[in-house]
């Protein structure tokens, strides 16, 4: 009796173990750490090259002087977008100088945000949704194409470094799973797109990396030939007459 | 707590019963339930058992409109404006658990520990981060609006519309209910166990292994308000440990994330290394590059760290923190006296830590304290990273037996008895005059005026202390102590650095200025070599003639001075060996005297000491009679000096060298009387600002030394010169005589007379620059030069 007992215990143990050990934790961040590679020193010069420093004067105007760190996210954005979509830890010192903090306060920002790449990228960084209404609609079929297509893993760049994938979460595009964004790195901090592909099947998908690859640009939203935008396939069913401005009350006469 | 409280509550409880019932008759305005309850509260601590604030805090009012109620488990508290829900809760004696906050740092509120219940707020709070608020008064309709007045003023917080909170502004009674806060319902309760279940969910259950294990807050507060099981299944997590040099081992998967570390490195100890780095579960601490922490208060994270996560590198897996004796001693690695704890386990200091002292517990940041309070405040709980890590060389490189140094230069040990006969025999061969005397740095008081007394019963006067310099001016106490005193400089607002970089000559009196010029943005003016400084700066020369400059008035920091309320002038000891000392004295003295540094209320005109016997050794007087003596001494005792030149001493001195290292003034040495260290003995020292301290012995002494004055007295005896004191307290009725303040201990005795009293100086500033007075900051003494770590971190110092 008590043997059974403990068996079965064990067996329940075990069971949990395995179930837990199976369980891969996936992070959207890469290393919250710095590993020096031939291309990513912190020795390495790294500028703001000149259109750019026009910009970081621009953003920076938006501050007031004795709260420049504020500027933090938007320059880390723009060195992101002239460094090929990814940030070396040079880049990020850049930063820090610019707006005069201590590096690590740059870095602190740099591995909270998951849009800031720290590793390369391809020119062409694709980040398929996989919040639930995408993933409903199919959006695991559709990176396992991408993938397979490209012969890729997942956050692993080409080897022409053309195209890297990445998982990306809910882009509040649901109406149109599933979806993908592609961050257009090819023409710098000038030419950058960040465009979303809604409406996807495995085989659009492919279509579209193919036209990337091509260099072309194909058009952004839905992939849906019947829908325009976020409409139904057909066009609208429903309110269909002018729009009734909301029942409101007069401000002006209130007071 | 436990049954008293439950007592105390029952008791209150019928009184309150009784009470609404009485106004319910009587007093129409007590009608409100709420001012009710709060008068019943208000006279009801007479039969309330007296609650004790924790550790001690107690609170300065500076201004009685500034006094707010609030009521903390049912007891009215008074407490100045500002303070927060927690700080109420102290000084009303409840402990409440806490992680991330700390008194000393800023406030994070992020590891919710210390959620209590306040009365009519939606939510448990956190109370670190919640100030303590005069009125309350909070909306019913629908629990969304907290209605806050401050002062008259409104501050809203989780609001539905401005429109209907100012509506409510206008319908409420400005004097709402005072607030209530309850630490020990079931809300609070249950709400610190949720909180201490998600905190252990990712923290490895690694205690029999840790070395935080027995003084973990984690571990502690786990034991007193965790729940006794968890339901977490899942993986634990595990984060890279980090290198942060050779004083603290991490080991990252314990941390909780509290952030102490962080705080403390940018806002203590200026080095902005370590950072949150990442999100959610994957967050951790580092320094995103590989760096080491480049501070001298590195030390400190490992006891504001409340688990395991950054513990003592040199301390790992030694010995369980209950096994260890703790001796409240002081350390005398540098001028500033700070306060340790020694541990020891049997003959072995296993380490060294702080000890809190403060002038005021807990609040002292806060509040502003009369400058009235003599309680020694030399380091908050903070300590350098040399005071901290040192003790290892006091397990290297002893001295254990009396020496001789024989014929073919090798030493031989000997007995006591044959090294005393051979040192009495040889002194008193030689003429008065070319017996000197030098006392080491690391001396204690006791053993100065007996090493004093000796020589000048032999007929010399030629002792004086290493660091002092060859002329050093005894007679007025205020121009070599810091007058303004440690915690003082707290309230300067301009300070001019002389020839000191505190950083390493003092690490916690740098402290002490970075803190005010972080707090007040006080300006720093710095004369002498290009140095590392860890807050806002202004190098204004290297040379004493930027001085004079000042003082006439055309240099552009003299207006600075000018402007500044509170001054303060701080002289490093260095300047003590400079051949134009007096000449530099009196172009800081014209300063003072021309920016009003000293006046009846304020004393900004400091000296910063090096080492913690100069002080007592210029209050005991030793001066030597010629400042030449050296170049022609035939007799040169030294007690623990290792730092005074002897290149000028003649080649047929005979030198004698008591002390408890094998450092410098052994190779010179032709007799060696081994001493016991600080660790060992019982010995007054007198720190930089004037503050006489006592060391007690936390392990037995090694070998067959003894404490030197001891040794002093039997060499008396033998010599046929006995001392008239046998006992530590006969020597001290002796020290009393000569300067009483050694013996005020723990008491800060300020200088009577200025400085204005010194004669007239014909002599002119040289354009020598200054030079540094500590080349390492880790390697100054006989101690730190035989330690191991200091040896690693000075070598990571030069790399």
């Amino acid at each position: 009796m008590l043997g059974r007992l403990a068996a079965q215990r064990l067996n329940e143990i075990r069971t949990a173990i395995r179930r837990t050990t199976q369980a891969s934790r996936s992070f959207s961040t890469a290393l919250n750490y710095h590993i020096d590679t031939p291309d990513n020193r912190p020795d390495l010069p790294w500028e703001f090259n000149n259109a750019n420093k026009e910009k970081v004067k621009e953003i920076l105007s938006f501050y007031p002087s004795n709260y420049k760190q504020s500027a933090v996210i938007p320059l880390l954005d723009l060195a992101q977008q002239q460094n090929g979509g990814w940030l070396p830890v040079s880049a990020m010192n850049a930063v820090a100088k610019v707006i005069e903090v201590a590096p690590i306060r740059v870095y602190e920002v740099a591995t909270f945000y998951t849009m800031f790449n720290r590793t390369k990228v391809g020119k062409y960084h694709l980040l398929v949704c996989g919040t639930t209404p995408c993933m409903i609609r199919g959006s695991r079929g559709i990176e396992e194409a991408i993938l397979k297509h490209l012969g890729v893993k997942r956050n692993e760049v080409t080897k022409d470094g053309l195209f890297s994938v990445g998982e990306m979460e809910c882009m509040g595009c649901c109406v149109n799973a599933p979806m993908m964004t592609v961050a257009d790195y090819s023409n710098g901090s000038e030419g950058y797109a960040y465009n979303y592909y809604e409406d996807l099947t495995p085989k659009k998908a492919v279509e579209i990396v193919e036209a990337f690859r091509k260099g072309e640009k194909p058009p952004r939203g839905t992939q849906n030939p019947g829908r325009v935008n976020c409409g139904p396939e057909g066009g609208n069913t429903t309110l269909l007459g002018e729009p009734k401005a909301p029942p409101c009350r007069d401000l002006d006469a209130a007071e | 707590m436990g049954l008293g409280l439950l007592a105390s509550r029952a008791l209150r409880s019928s009184r309150i019963i009784r009470n609404s019932t009485r106004t319910i008759v009587s007093t129409p305005e007590l009608k409100n339930a709420d001012a009710a309850a709060a008068a019943a509260a208000a006279d009801a601590p007479s039969d309330l058992p007296k609650r004790n604030p924790v550790g001690g805090a107690r609170v300065h009012i500076p201004n009685p409109d500034d006094v707010i109620e609030v009521f903390v488990d049912g007891y009215p508290v008074k407490i100045p404006k500002g303070m927060t829900v927690l700080q109420a809760c102290e000084v009303a004696g409840v402990d409440i658990p806490r992680f991330c906050y700390h008194s000393r740092l800023s406030i994070a509120g992020n590891c919710r520990m210390c959620l209590v219940e306040v009365e009519k707020s939606p939510k448990s709070v956190a109370s670190c981060a919640m100030p303590a608020l005069p009125d309350f008064v909070l909306s019913s309709n629908s629990g969304l609006v907290l209605l806050v007045l401050v002062e008259n003023q409104l501050k809203y917080s989780h609001c539905i519309s401005a429109e209907k909170a100012v509506y409510m502004h206008q319908t409420h009674d400005l004097q709402g209910p005072r607030m209530k806060i309850k630490t020990d319902t079931p809300i609070a309760k249950k709400a610190r166990e949720g909180v201490m279940e998600f905190l252990l969910m990712n923290h490895p259950l690694d205690c029999p292994i840790c070395d935080q294990g027995g003084e973990c807050d984690l571990q502690d507060q786990s034991m007193a308000f965790g729940s006794d099981r968890g339901r977490f299944t899942e993986m634990k997590r595990s984060v890279v440990d980090k290198n942060l040099g050779p004083l603290v081992k991490t080991v990252m998967t314990r941390c909780i994330q509290c952030t102490r570390c962080v705080r403390f490195a940018s806002e203590v100890a200026g080095v902005e290394d370590l950072g949150m780095l990442g999100r959610g579960s994957g967050e951790e601490i580092g320094t995103y590059v590989e760096k080491l922490m480049t501070s001298e208060l590195s030390g400190n994270v490992i006891d504001i760290c409340p688990v395991g996560a950054l513990t003592s590198k040199p301390f790992a897996f030694k010995a369980r923190n209950w096994e260890l004796k703790g001796t409240e001693s002081i350390d005398v690695t540098d001028a500033v006296g700070s306060n340790i704890r020694i541990d020891s386990r049997g003959p072995e200091v296993m380490r060294v830590v702080p000890r809190l002292n403060e002038g005021c517990p807990s609040f002292r940041a806060d509040l502003k304290l009369d400058l009235t309070s003599t309680l020694p405040d030399i380091n908050e709980e903070w300590i350098s990273d040399k005071t901290r890590f040192f003790y290892d060389g006091l397990k290297r490189q002893r001295l254990n037996d009396p020496m001789i140094r024989g014929a073919d230069g090798r030493f031989q040990a000997v007995s006591w008895r044959d090294a005393l006969a051979i040192v009495a025999e040889v002194m008193h061969q030689i003429k008065p005059e070319e017996i000197i005397g030098v006392a080491g740095k690391l001396s204690d008081a006791e053993s100065m005026m007996a090493l004093k007394d000796l020589l000048n019963k032999m007929g010399s006067n030629n002792i004086f202390c290493e660091g002092n310099g060859m002329c050093p001016n005894a007679d007025l106490r205020s121009g070599y102590i810091m007058n303004t005193s440690i915690s003082g400089l707290e309230k300067a607002d301009t300070f001019l650095l002389v020839g000191t970089q505190p950083r390493v000559e003092a690490a916690m009196v740098n402290a002490r200025i970075r803190k005010t010029v972080k707090a007040t943005n006080a300006k720093v003016g710095y004369v002498g070599p290009a140095a590392d400084f860890n807050y806002d700066h202004e190098h204004l020369g290297t040379d004493p003639q930027t001085l004079v400059e000042i003082a006439k008035g055309s240099h552009p920091f003299s207006s600075a001075l000018k402007n500044a309320k509170n001054p303060v002038i701080i002289v490093g000891a260095g300047v003590f060996d400079r051949d134009d000392k007096d000449a530099v004295f009196a172009a800081v003295d014209t300063i003072a005297k021309n920016n009003n540094v000293v006046r009846p209320d304020w004393n900004g005109l400091n000296v910063l000491l090096l080492n913690a016997a100069q002080a007592a050794a210029l209050d005991l007087g030793l001066v030597p009679e010629s400042d030449k003596c050296i170049d022609s001494a035939k007799f040169v005792y030294l007690m623990g000096a290792d730092d005074v030149n002897l290149d000028k001493l003649p080649d047929d001195a005979f030198v004698v060298y008591q002390g408890h290292h094998g450092d410098r003034g052994v190779y010179r040495a032709n007799v060696i009387l081994p001493a016991s260290a600080f660790t060992e003995k019982e010995g007054i020292y007198e720190n930089t600002e004037g503050c006489a301290q006592i060391t007690l012995p936390a392990v037995p002494t090694v070998g067959d030394a003894r404490d030197d004055w001891k040794i002093v007295r039997a060499l008396s005896e033998v010599a046929g010169v006995g001392l008239p004191y046998d006992s530590l307290g006969a020597i001290r009725s002796r020290i009393k005589t000569v300067a009483p303040n050694l013996l005020e201990v723990d008491e800060r005795q300020p200088a009577t007379f200025s400085t204005s009293l010194r004669p007239e100086v014909s002599q002119k500033v040289s354009a020598t620059p200054f030079t540094p007075a500590v080349e390492n900051f880790y390697m100054t003494d006989a101690i730190t030069r035989a330690s191991k770590i200091m040896a690693q971190c000075s070598a990571l110092l030069k790399k």
